[in-house]
């Protein structure tokens, strides 16, 4: 790249650290689905498990820094043997969302979330995705199998009084309509879920993308002209930040390149930055973001 | 189906498998790492913005605070004989004067007869500048839905010169209450649709917000639901909730905050239930043709709408 092409490169500014994600249980996942935005599999080692010594170091850190929430994800987070202690200390300090597949949720792991949850101020939000109403449209897509143990999870979870968000992708395309959408809190309410919450989020390629690469054309990049009212507040890099196991990362998409990781510790990323990687370009154009 | 290869020992780097010490070592050219000292002065460039110049009220003994009239002229009627009855030294209301409840403009005379000091919600913002919708900040399709309805009657049964005065209120103010100076917003300090919960707005949050603010007290409303919490550094952050519908708790009683100065400079808090004639709102609702879903949750005291943006504990004691 050109270094005239290098100066047109917009930054964002962090302008508050209000959700600190943790790359919980680095790319290991219990399933492989195809559209995983971080291709996590029983054999991705990419990213390691964080330790909860080291995820205490970066809680300390975010709460002098004025955090106001705590994600986890990976990978599947309860694969990570520390999960529980984690998410445990974590709730002293804020609220938290874990972002699981459900397949890890049995009846003795539901009730110790639903005590913890009990003994915090805050709220602990269990995420599940699901991808169909059935195992037919779920299945190739998560995994043979799987849309029954991520029900049976779902039920575990409500047994124990816990009431997930469950999240959709418009990969399911019914869930757009009213009808598609009471369709699957029927699902839901069979499995014991009295005040169904769902979530649809939109498809966004950017995993598969940053993953292969090179799939975008050349116009799709940002220019400094395409902020909002010249700001970029609308990407979730603007107020946020990802701790994985070897540093922290801008931001939950771009763990798998290189140069989204912005320094050891915390204070070492509340700099701009660089808004050149192509995935920047979708983030900005569907006004994506991984929160709830 | 998966698209991606089997890593085993490997990671992606360019489009190409690589031995994982070779993407680890690219991933250690990346970032800083900075120096003990050079890490504080990072954190506190990041926290130490703040002050706004705004000119201090004041100071009172006493104050009533509420937000979310919500068109409820029957709930703003009973806080405004309250407020007599606490012998308030001034009344202050966070904004959001419209939407659900019937007929808007009547609060206005309400308002100013008492000389009611008040600031814009998202409401008054959308409606004194003719945005298309209310700016609430819901997500849920069916709360879309609702929301809309009751924008678009608001909108229809406000006049301009109500409007215009809503254009003119102040975003925020700041109000002395014995030694302790209180920030007045509706939503955050930093939004006016941001939605401060119980159960989502922890200590650090709310520390390093009040530092910034340079406040020993913010009082916001926007969720509906009040709050209050006080923080290790013995100031004060308080939703003060809303007159406009009940607090999704079963009852039919709706919220508003008093504070007083308390001993050694010390703030008191009382977030009072306060009873009001329901029942003709709900039939003043009925016959202005609001949704039935509305006049429910006025003569229930559960919410049926709104219930998406509620955070998991909040949700959890919900009837809906
Ligand atoms: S991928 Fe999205 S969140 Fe990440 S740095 Fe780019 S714009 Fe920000």
């Amino acid at each position: 790249m050109s270094n005239l092409q290098q100066a047109e490169i917009p930054a964002v500014e962090l302008r508050s650290l209000d959700t600190l994600w943790f790359q919980v249980s680095g790319t290991l996942c219990n399933l492989a689905c195809s559209h995983c935005l971080v291709s996590a599999s029983p054999t991705n080692r990419t990213h390691e498990h964080l330790s909860l010594s080291k995820v205490e170091g970066y809680l300390d850190e975010a709460v002098r820094l004025g955090v106001r929430e705590f994600y986890f994800t990976g990978g599947e987070p309860f694969l990570n043997p520390e999960m529980e202690a984690i998410l445990e200390r974590t709730l002293e300090l804020g609220p938290a969302t874990v972002l699981t597949n459900g397949l890890l949720l049995n009846t003795e792991r539901c009730a110790r979330l639903k005590q913890m949850s009990d003994r915090s101020d805050y709220s602990l939000d269990l995420r599940v995705s699901i991808d169909g109403y059935d195992s037919a449209s779920n299945d190739p897509i998560r995994g043979e199998g799987s849309f029954v143990r991520i029900l049976k999870g779902i039920g575990n979870l409500a047994a124990a009084g816990l009431n997930p968000v469950i999240t959709v992708t418009e990969v399911c395309s019914e869930v757009a309509s009213a009808k598609g959408r009471e369709r699957f809190f029927e699902v839901l309410r069979e499995h014991g879920l009295e005040k169904p919450r769902l979530k649809i989020l939109p498809v966004f390629k950017i995993g598969a993308e940053s993953e292969r690469g090179g799939d975008y054309a050349d116009w799709q990049r940002l220019k400094p002209e395409d902020a909002l009212d010249g700001r970029w507040d609308h990407l979730q890099c603007s107020s946020s930040r990802m701790v994985t196991a070897s540093g922290v990362w801008v931001c939950p998409i771009l763990i798998n390149v290189p140069g989204g990781r912005m320094g050891e510790r915390i204070a070492d990323t509340l700099g701009d930055y660089p808004l050149a990687h192509q995935a920047c370009w979708t983030c900005h154009v569907e006004g994506a973001t991984c929160r709830t | 189906m998966s698209k991606f290869p089997d890593h085993k020992g490997k990671a992606t780097l360019d489009g190409k498998l690589v031995p994982l010490e070779e993407f680890r070592a690219e991933c250690k050219r990346h970032g800083r790492s900075l120096e003990d000292g050079e890490r504080a002065a990072e954190a506190q460039r990041l926290v130490s913005v703040g002050g706004d110049g705004v000119e201090v009220e004041g100071p009172f003994e006493r104050v009533l605070v509420f937000g979310g009239v919500y068109s409820n002229h029957y709930g703003l009627s009973a806080v405004l004989e309250a407020a007599e009855r606490h012998r308030a030294d001034a009344i202050y209301c966070l904004g959001d004067l419209g939407g659900f409840g019937p007929k808007p403009e009547k609060v206005w005379p309400l308002l100013t007869a008492a000389g009611v000091r008040c600031i814009q919600g998202n409401y008054e913002q959308s409606l004194a500048t003719g945005h298309e919708d209310c700016n609430c900040g819901y997500t849920d399709p069916r709360d879309n839905h609702f929301a809309e309805l009751s924008y678009n009657y608001t909108a229809r049964n406000c006049s301009d010169e109500f409007k215009a005065w809503m254009g003119g209120l102040p975003e925020r103010r700041r109000v002395r209450v014995g030694d302790r100076e209180l920030l007045l917003v509706h939503g955050s300090p930093r939004q006016v649709n941001e939605f401060l919960f119980h159960t989502t707005t922890p200590v650090p949050f709310l520390e390093v917000l009040l530092e910034q603010e340079r406040c020993d007290a913010m009082l916001c409303t926007h969720t509906g639901l009040h709050w209050h919490r006080r923080l290790p550094s013995g100031r004060d952050a308080i939703n003060v909730g809303v007159i406009g519908r009940p607090a999704n708790d079963g009852t039919t009683d709706v919220r508003y905050a008093l504070l007083e100065a308390g001993g050694n400079g010390g703030l008191r808090v009382e977030l009072p239930a306060l009873r009001y004639d329901h029942e003709a709102l709900a039939a003043e609702m009925r016959a202005e043709s609001l949704p039935e879903e509305f006049v429910e949750t006025i003569l229930t005291g559960w919410w049926t709408t709104c219930l998406e943006i509620l955070p998991a504990k909040e949700r959890a004691t919900s009837k809906f």
